[in-house]
C-alpha cells in the first residue's frame, strides 16, 4: 500500500496504466526509448503497464480497455500540442500531465516565451517569423533586420517541438540562410532568438502535496559546447551535473524560475524548464516541456535520482494524483 | 541552509554534485568509432517505420512471394532429420554441399567456380568486411563508385581505409574517371588496395555498367596492380531475364567477388560468399573463423535444401516480375509528378531509382518536411564518404506496392516543391557549402 499526499491508500499492483509512446512526430524514436524506460519504472513498482502507440487503433483500445490511467510519453507533436489530452478528456479518462488547454500554450515556445516574459521572467530577446514572411518581404530584408535586432550569435529554432531537432547556434550572417532552410524543415515557422551563453541548466518541476517543487537542476556540459541532437542521444558526449555546480543563489533562483513558468503557464503534474545562466548571474529562461525525456541520456531521471527518489516512484504518484482527480 | 546537511527536500541546494558522464568507456573507444553516434536523420527514419509513411528509403526485399507453407515443412523437417548436425558447429568455409550449389548459382552468369573456393558468409556485408580486414591498413585507399553502397563504406570507414570516389555515368563506372583516380592516388604517395564496384543494377545508382567498359575497366586494374572487389547481389534481377558477364569470369585471379541469397532468396537468413583466387580464399577463412567460427549451419542447410527442392530459379523470375511491376510503377510517377528540373536513372533491374534534384536542394536537409509529409527517401550524402550528392536521393522501389510507390512520389513531388520554394526565398546563400566538385553520379536528364 502506497500513501500518496495524504490521498487514501492504494495497492499499485490494482493499478493498469497504459504509457503512450512513439507517434508520429520526428521525435518518436525518442519517445519510444522513454516510454520503455517509464514503463520498466513503473512494473518495478508493481502497476500493470501497457505500452501503445498513437495509431488508428488507439481510440478503440483507450475506449475498449479503459485503463486507470494514461501517462503520455510522446514528445513533440500531438502529444505536446494538446492534441492527445484532448481525447482523453474526452473519453473522461485519467492521465498524467498537463490539460490539453495549457499544452496548447505552452508547446508553443513563443507564445510561452511572451506569457512568461509578461510576468517579469527573463527570456532572450527573440522574434517569430514564418517562412511567408521571408518570401513576401524579401529574405534578406528580414535576415539583417533579425541581426539587427537580436545581434550575433543567434539561435535559431522551430516555434514547435524538441530535442533540438532543427535548431542551430548562427554564429555569422553568412551562414544565417542555411540554417533558415534546416530549420524550416521542422516547420513553417522560426523562432530566433538572442545566443545567451552561460551555464544550461535543466529543471524538473513536480507537483506534490504543496503544490509544485523543483528538483535539484542539472547542469548540461556538452563536449562540443552545443546540446544538439547527437549530444543529447549519444552516451559520453556530454556531462551531466545533478545537482548543478550552481551557488545556492542561483540553484535557488532556477528552481524558482521553473516553478513560476510552470505555475504561470498553468501546468500540471509534471515539467522541464530548459534554463541559462549568464555570467552576471542572470538566470534566463529558454523553454518549457510538457512531456520531458525519460531516456538513459535524458535530464529529468537524473534529477529525480539526485531528489533520492526513483523515476517509477515519481510517476507511480503522479499516476495516483491523476486517477484521484478523475 | 547547512549545504553539508542530507536532506530530502528535493529543492535544497547540494554541494554533492554528481557528475554523470553517462558512459565510462568514453576514453577508451578506439579512433574508428568516431562517427558512431545518434543522428537526427537515424531518428526520422524511426518515423519511417509507420505505415502512415510510405517508405522509399529502405532496400528491404519484398518476400511475400515466398512459398512459405512449403519452406515451414522444410524447416520442420530439417530439425527432425538433420537437426543435430544442422544445430552443431560446421566448417568455418561453409557447408560443402552448399558450396557446390553456389557454383551452381554462380554459373547462371556465366561463372565457372569451384566449390573449393567458395566462402559461405554471413550475407554478403561480412564478406565486404572480411575482404577489408585482410587487405586495408589505416589509410590504404579503396577505390569506389560515386555513389557507392552505404554498407561498404562503412566496412572502409570501419577499418579506417580512405575511400576515393570514382565518377559514374548511366553506362556505369567511366574508365577516365578510374585511371585519373588511380594515377592521382599514386602521385600524392597513397596505396590504392582494391576496387570496390557493383556493376549490375547499381545499388543506389541504378545503373549497369556496360559490357564495352567491363575489359577496360579490369585492365586499368591489372595494369596498376589493383585488386578488383566485385559485389553482385542484384545480378540475377534484370527485369527481362537478362544476365552480364562477370568481371571474374573475365579476370579470376585479380577479381574477389561476392554473391548473396538476401534478393533472391531470403534476407533473413544471411546466406552470402565470397569467391576467391586460391591464396586470397586461404586467408579469409582464417579471418572468417576469428570473426564467427562458422557461418550458421542451420541457416545454409535450409539454403541447400531449398535450392535442391524448389524452383528456385522460377521464384527468382517471380521476384523479377514484382520488382519490374513496382519500378514501372515509380518510373511512370516520377515522370507525372517530379517538378522540372529533376532527373532521374532508369533501372532494367534491381531495386532503385537514383534521383538528382534541381540544383540548391539538399535532400539530407529536407527530409524532416518530408518525413512530415509522410515519405522517406535515403539522401544522398550517406552513398558518398566525402559528404557529397547533397542534391541526390535514393528511392527504393523494391517494398511498397505499386499504389503506395505512386503516393509516395507524389508526396515527395510535394516536398521538392516547396523546398525549390524555400530556396527561392532564401537565394544561393541558403546552399551548403561543398567544397570539391559537384557529385559525379549518373544523370539521365
Amino acid at each position: 500500500m502506497l500513501h500518496v499526499d495524504g490521498l487514501r491508500s492504494f495497492s499499485l499492483s490494482d493499478r493498469v496504466v497504459a504509457v503512450l509512446s512513439g507517434g508520429l512526430s520526428h521525435e518518436r524514436d525518442v519517445s519510444l526509448r522513454s516510454g520503455r524506460r517509464l514503463s520498466a519504472a513503473l512494473r518495478d513498482q508493481g502497476l500493470t503497464v501497457e505500452e501503445w502507440d498513437t495509431d488508428s487503433e488507439l481510440l478503440t483500445r483507450l475506449r475498449d480497455q479503459r485503463p486507470d490511467a494514461v501517462v503520455v510519453a510522446l514528445h513533440g507533436g500531438e502529444g505536446e500540442n494538446g492534441s492527445v489530452q484532448t481525447v482523453l478528456e474526452m473519453l473522461g479518462i485519467p492521465f498524467v500531465g498537463s490539460t490539453s488547454q495549457s499544452c496548447r500554450r505552452a508547446f508553443d515556445k513563443p507564445t510561452a516565451k511572451a506569457e512568461l516574459a509578461r510576468a517579469g521572467l527573463s527570456t532572450p530577446d527573440w522574434v517569430v517569423l514564418p517562412h511567408g514572411t521571408f518570401r513576401e518581404l524579401g529574405a534578406q530584408y528580414v535576415l539583417d533586420a533579425m541581426t539587427d535586432r537580436l545581434g550575433l550569435p543567434m539561435m535559431l529554432k522551430p516555434d514547435q517541438g524538441g530535442s533540438a531537432l532543427g535548431a542551430q547556434v548562427v554564429r555569422s550572417a553568412g551562414q544565417l540562410p542555411a540554417a533558415m532552410v534546416n530549420c524550416l524543415a521542422y516547420g513553417e515557422t522560426v523562432l530566433a532568438e538572442q545566443f545567451v551563453s552561460g551555464v544550461e541548466v535543466a529543471v524538473t518541476v513536480v507537483d506534490g502535496a504543496n503544490g509544485p517543487e523543483a528538483l535539484p537542476a542539472v547542469e548540461i556540459v556538452p563536449e562540443s559546447g552545443v546540446y544538439d541532437y547527437t549530444a543529447r542521444y549519444t552516451a559520453g558526449l556530454t556531462d551531466f551535473y545533478a545537482p548543478a555546480r550552481l551557488t545556492e543563489d542561483s540553484a535557488k533562483a532556477v528552481g524558482e524560475l521553473a516553478v513560476q513558468a510552470h505555475r504561470l503557464l498553468g501546468l500540471r503534474d509534471i515539467s522541464r524548464t530548459d534554463a541559462v545562466i549568464s555570467s552576471d548571474g542572470t538566470v534566463n529562461f529558454l523553454e518549457v516541456n510538457l512531456s520531458p525525456g525519460l531516456t538513459e541520456t535524458s535530464s529529468l531521471p537524473m534529477a529525480v535520482e539526485a531528489a533520492g527518489r526513483s523515476l517509477g516512484e515519481v510517476f507511480s504518484e503522479l499516476i495516483e494524483r491523476s486517477v484521484n482527480r478523475g | 541552509m547547512n549545504p553539508s546537511d542530507s536532506s530530502n527536500d528535493p529543492t535544497e541546494i547540494s554541494t554533492q554534485q554528481h557528475r554523470h558522464s553517462l558512459d565510462p568507456h568514453v576514453g577508451r573507444y578506439a579512433a574508428r568509432t568516431k562517427g558512431m553516434t545518434a543522428s537526427e536523420v537515424r531518428a526520422l527514419f524511426a518515423v519511417a517505420s509507420r505505415p502512415e509513411v510510405v517508405s522509399l528509403a529502405g532496400g528491404m526485399p519484398n518476400l511475400a512471394a515466398l512459398p512459405i507453407d512449403s519452406l515451414s515443412e522444410q524447416v520442420a523437417s530439417l530439425v527432425s532429420n538433420d537437426g543435430l548436425v544442422a544445430l552443431q558447429y560446421g566448417s568455418a568455409q561453409g557447408v560443402p554441399e552448399l558450396r557446390e550449389q553456389i557454383c551452381d548459382v554462380m554459373a547462371l552468369e556465366g561463372i565457372q567456380a569451384h566449390p573449393d573456393d567458395v566462402v559461405v558468409t554471413v550475407g554478403s556485408q561480412m564478406g565486404l568486411d572480411m575482404v577489408t580486414r585482410v587487405f586495408c591498413d589505416p589509410g590504404d585507399v579503396v577505390l569506389a563508385e560515386g555513389p557507392s553502397y552505404v554498407g561498404a563504406l562503412s566496412s572502409f570507414s570501419a577499418y579506417q581505409a580512405n575511400v576515393v570516389h570514382v565518377a559514374m555515368d548511366d553506362d556505369g563506372l567511366q574508365p577516365a574517371a578510374l585511371r585519373e583516380a588511380i594515377e592521382t592516388a599514386h602521385r600524392h604517395g597513397q596505396r590504392v588496395k582494391f576496387l570496390y564496384t557493383i556493376p549490375n543494377f547499381h545499388n543506389p545508382a541504378g545503373v549497369t555498367l556496360a559490357v564495352s567498359r567491363r575489359a577496360e575497366v579490369l585492365e586499368i586494374c591489372a595494369e596498376h596492380g589493383i585488386m578488383v572487389l566485385e559485389d553482385n547481389p542484384y545480378g540475377l534481377l534484370g527485369f527481362n531475364g537478362q544476365t552480364y558477364p562477370s568481371l571474374r569470369t573475365q579476370d579470376p585471379n585479380n577479381v574477389v567477388y561476392l554473391g548473396s541469397f538476401s534478393k533472391t532468396f531470403a534476407s533473413g537468413l544471411r546466406v552470402g560468399w565470397v569467391l576467391a583466387p586460391h591464396a586470397v580464399r586461404e586467408k579469409l577463412v582464417l579471418a572468417a573463423e576469428s570473426a564467427t567460427l562458422c557461418p550458421p549451419t542451420f541457416n545454409q542447410m535450409l539454403v541447400s535444401r531449398y535450392l535442391a527442392t524448389h524452383d528456385w530459379q522460377g521464384q527468382i523470375k517471380k521476384f523479377r516480375e514484382n520488382y519490374r511491376e513496382r519500378r514501372d510503377a515509380m518510373l511512370s510517377a516520377l515522370e507525372q509528378y517530379m517538378p522540372a528540373g529533376c532527373s532521374w536513372t532508369k533501372p532494367d533491374g534491381g531495386f532503385y531509382v537514383w534521383l538528382t534534384a534541381p540544383e540548391g536542394v539538399d535532400t539530407k536537409a529536407m527530409l524532416p518536411r518530408a518525413v512530415t509529409a509522410r515519405v522517406a527517401y535515403a539522401s544522398g550524402t550517406g552513398f558518398y564518404a566525402d559528404q557529397l550528392g547533397s542534391r541526390q536521393m535514393r528511392l527504393s522501389y523494391c517494398y511498397p506496392t505499386p499504389e503506395r510507390i505512386q503516393e509516395g512520389v507524389r508526396r515527395l513531388s510535394g516536398v521538392l516543391t516547396d523546398e525549390l520554394e524555400l530556396y527561392n526565398t532564401f537565394g544561393p546563400a541558403a546552399q551548403r557549402t561543398i567544397s570539391g566538385p559537384q557529385a559525379p553520379s549518373p544523370d539521365t536528364a
